[in-house]
């Protein structure tokens, strides 16, 4: 990778304690996201990739949710060793975060104008006055019509695609060098969706940010990323360039999401399937995490954790059968 | 195609629900209505699939109850194999029901936590008259072995299972009576890609096996593509297009219908393209724009669509389409040109 990271997550191990013991949800994940970059964590629900995330954020709830080995590195500073309040200044100014759910990640009880002030209010020395000004410069960025109107509303009066908006205009409000979307369009209509997508490229590309967006859905990682991570239980499967994760998937699971995946374009008399389910993070497999369900596993998959080799420049994967090309 | 076919298993004809809205505590008085389901006509021949999509609010789930008469419509006719449901009485739709069935979208919530999977799957028998028995055990035993889980799980509670098992149970539950019509609501959206495949080819397998009809609702037009043979595309509580899926998919005629095939985010980072968006939201069912529903989001409407409700027009057989200027606007698929 030639560009300094922005940044580097180091062997990341998030775990839960809970009554029948600890859980490791995140287990040695590493990534890089380096300025201006589009990273995609894809994943089913259960691999790891939100508790990805909001480790990255300082958000876990803790407890039960402890890190307990790694080091997330933020322009080469290391965001676990800082204290507190460092890192209350870091998110929201520096990293800017947004959610799944539009509905529940505002307050209802204050209007937008009180909320997205209050987040640049937080980071910079400025008045009401001119934060409100700059409020309705950023509720009009994100396409929102009559925002000097629209900033005294409550987020019960705006609809689902608003208030992500709205969400947006706040994690943007302090211009962050990276963003982090978990499921950002997951609760909004396909119509809507393709909106709110748009308006993130249109933004990255104005801002400069990196984004780091997560989800489990291959088309929006296919139109928005520009390189895929793919995590399965708690570990990252395969990661690469968009187009030859796509083109030329090389970890079996990678390829099994792909062709499960129903497709407008082509036709197929029936689907691909992977069988069987996610394991549990109690009981999980010695060797490789997707081997009993692979139908390329060999005896050697269960004797241990495959190593991540680079299959091509910038393109890794865990499978030890990776380099034999994925047969689909 | 069905089209031809002589007599429909279920059809459909100007079927509506409008939701009163009530103000008042003691004295409850209309102040309005919420016009889910508003004039909808369809049909579904034996063994066929019917796609039935929409984005959230459009009365896509609302019309498949209307179907089962899980709640009563305001006026329409619906008719399964020539019986009319909705003048019949409660007696006859107790026996009616037996043919039709659904599966619900939410595999967690579906299901009675305190009830065994037994006891879950026959139940819509013990409603209909059935009496407990081993013979009955055998029965459930079967049917979860035809939706590929293991027999032996019948003595087991809904939390032992994944998403994707509780949604087989859901599945063996609908078949328990065997019915020829099964309303799919939403049925594989809750769950992940992997399980969701395997959950569509058991439907499809059931299919073949039963020679059912399905009425499969959900948002997920690429699912949709996938199951169905036929698609009817809700907006606003009407349907805007219909036809066979080869062309709703290949050349859609309805501007929503366009707007929506374009807004679906592809997996195939070779197709990624600027295309024309949507504007806007969906208006509010309590008050639908007059003339043409969809005319506020429209790039096409003219005045005649702001005052003048769309007919629908067969604009090739078998393709029926409620818009004003079908005529003009070109049929292109914004998934065909890029190769």
């Amino acid at each position: 990778m030639a560009a300094q990271p922005l940044l580097s997550v180091r062997n990341l191990r998030t775990v839960f304690g809970t009554m029948q013991g600890d859980v490791t949800a995140v287990d040695d994940v590493s990534f890089d996201v380096v300025p201006g970059e589009v990273l995609g964590i894809v994943g089913e629900s259960g691999s790891g990739k939100s508790v990805t995330a909001l480790s990255i954020m300082g958000l876990l709830p803790q407890p039960p949710g402890r890190v307990a080995g790694g080091e997330i590195l933020f322009e080469g500073r290391d965001l676990l060793k800082l204290p507190k309040s460092e890192m209350r200044r870091m998110r929201g100014s520096a990293i800017g975060m947004i959610f799944q759910e539009p509905m529940t990640s505002l307050n209802p009880v204050f209007t937008i104008g009180d909320q997205i002030t209050e987040t640049i209010r937080v980071h910079e020395r400025i008045g009401a006055a001119a934060a409100r000004v700059r409020g309705i410069e950023m509720l009009e960025k994100v396409g929102i019509p009559s925002p000097q109107r629209r900033i005294d509303d409550f987020p019960h009066q705006l609809s689902g695609g608003m208030r992500q908006r709205v969400m947006i205009a706040m994690a943007l409000s302090c211009s962050p060098k990276l963003l982090l979307a978990d499921e950002p369009t997951t609760a909004l209509d396909v119509t809507i969706q393709a909106q709110i997508l748009d308006l993130l490229r249109d933004l990255q590309r104005e801002m400069g940010m990196a984004i780091v967006i997560i989800t489990h859905n291959m088309g929006v990682i296919a139109e928005f990323a520009d390189r895929v991570a793919v995590m399965y239980a708690g570990r990252i499967a395969e990661e690469g360039p968009v187009g030859r994760i796509f083109d030329a998937p090389t970890h079996p699971y990678t390829a099994g999401l792909l062709s499960s995946t129903p497709d407008l374009i082509g036709e197929v008399p029936r689907l691909r399937t992977i069988p069987g389910t996610l394991p549990s993070l109690y009981e999980l497999p010695p060797g490789c995490r997707f081997a009993p369900r692979c139908g390329r596993r060999v005896e050697a998959c269960e004797a241990g954790r495959p190593a991540t080799q680079e299959i091509a420049p910038g393109h890794f994967a865990a499978c030890i059968r990776a380099r034999e090309g994925a047969s689909a | 195609m069905s089209a031809t076919s002589p007599a429909p298993l279920l059809r459909v004809e100007n079927l509506t629900k409008h939701f009163p809205i009530t103000a008042g505590f003691f004295v409850k008085r209309e102040v309005g209505r919420v016009r889910a389901v508003d004039d909808v006509s369809f049909h579904i021949a034996q063994g066929e699939t019917l796609g039935l999509v929409g984005e959230s609010g459009c009365g896509k789930s609302t019309t498949g109850r209307l179907v089962l008469r899980l709640i009563e419509p305001t006026s329409g006719k619906v008719e399964i194999e020539g019986r009319d449901i909705l003048s019949s009485t409660p007696a006859e739709m107790r026996e009616l029901r037996k043919g039709m069935q659904i599966v619900f979208q939410d595999p967690y919530s579906s299901l009675n936590p305190r009830m065994t999977v037994e006891e879950i799957i026959l139940e819509p028998l013990y409603v209909q008259g059935a009496r407990p028995g081993p013979e009955m055990t055998r029965r459930a035993r079967k049917l979860l072995e035809t939706v590929g889980l293991s027999p032996n799980h019948v003595v087991r509670y809904p939390h032992e299972f994944s998403g994707g098992q509780r949604q087989r149970i859901g599945i063996a539950r609908a078949l328990a009576p065997q019915p020829r019509f099964v309303v799919c609501d939403e049925a594989v959206s809750a769950l992940d890609v992997s399980v969701q495949a395997q959950i569509v080819n058991l439907l499809q397998d059931l299919q073949e096996e039963f020679r059912l009809s399905y009425l499969f609702i959900a948002h997920d037009l690429a699912v949709v593509k996938h199951i169905s043979d036929r698609v009817a595309v809700m907006y606003l509580g009407k349907i805007v297009e219909q036809a066979d899926k080869a062309s709703l998919y290949a050349s859609p005629r309805h501007p929503y219908t366009q707007a929506l095939l374009a807004s679906i985010p592809v997996p195939n980072p070779r197709l990624r393209r600027p295309r024309a968006r949507l504007t806007g939201d969906v208006p509010s069912a309590m008050a639908p724009p007059a003339g043409c529903r969809f005319n506020t989001r429209c790039p096409h409407a003219t005045d005649l669509c702001r005052t003048v409700e769309p007919p629908a027009i067969e604009a090739a057989p078998g393709h029926v389409v409620a818009c004003h200027h079908v005529a003009s606007i070109p049929a292109v698929s914004p998934l065909a040109p890029q190769r």
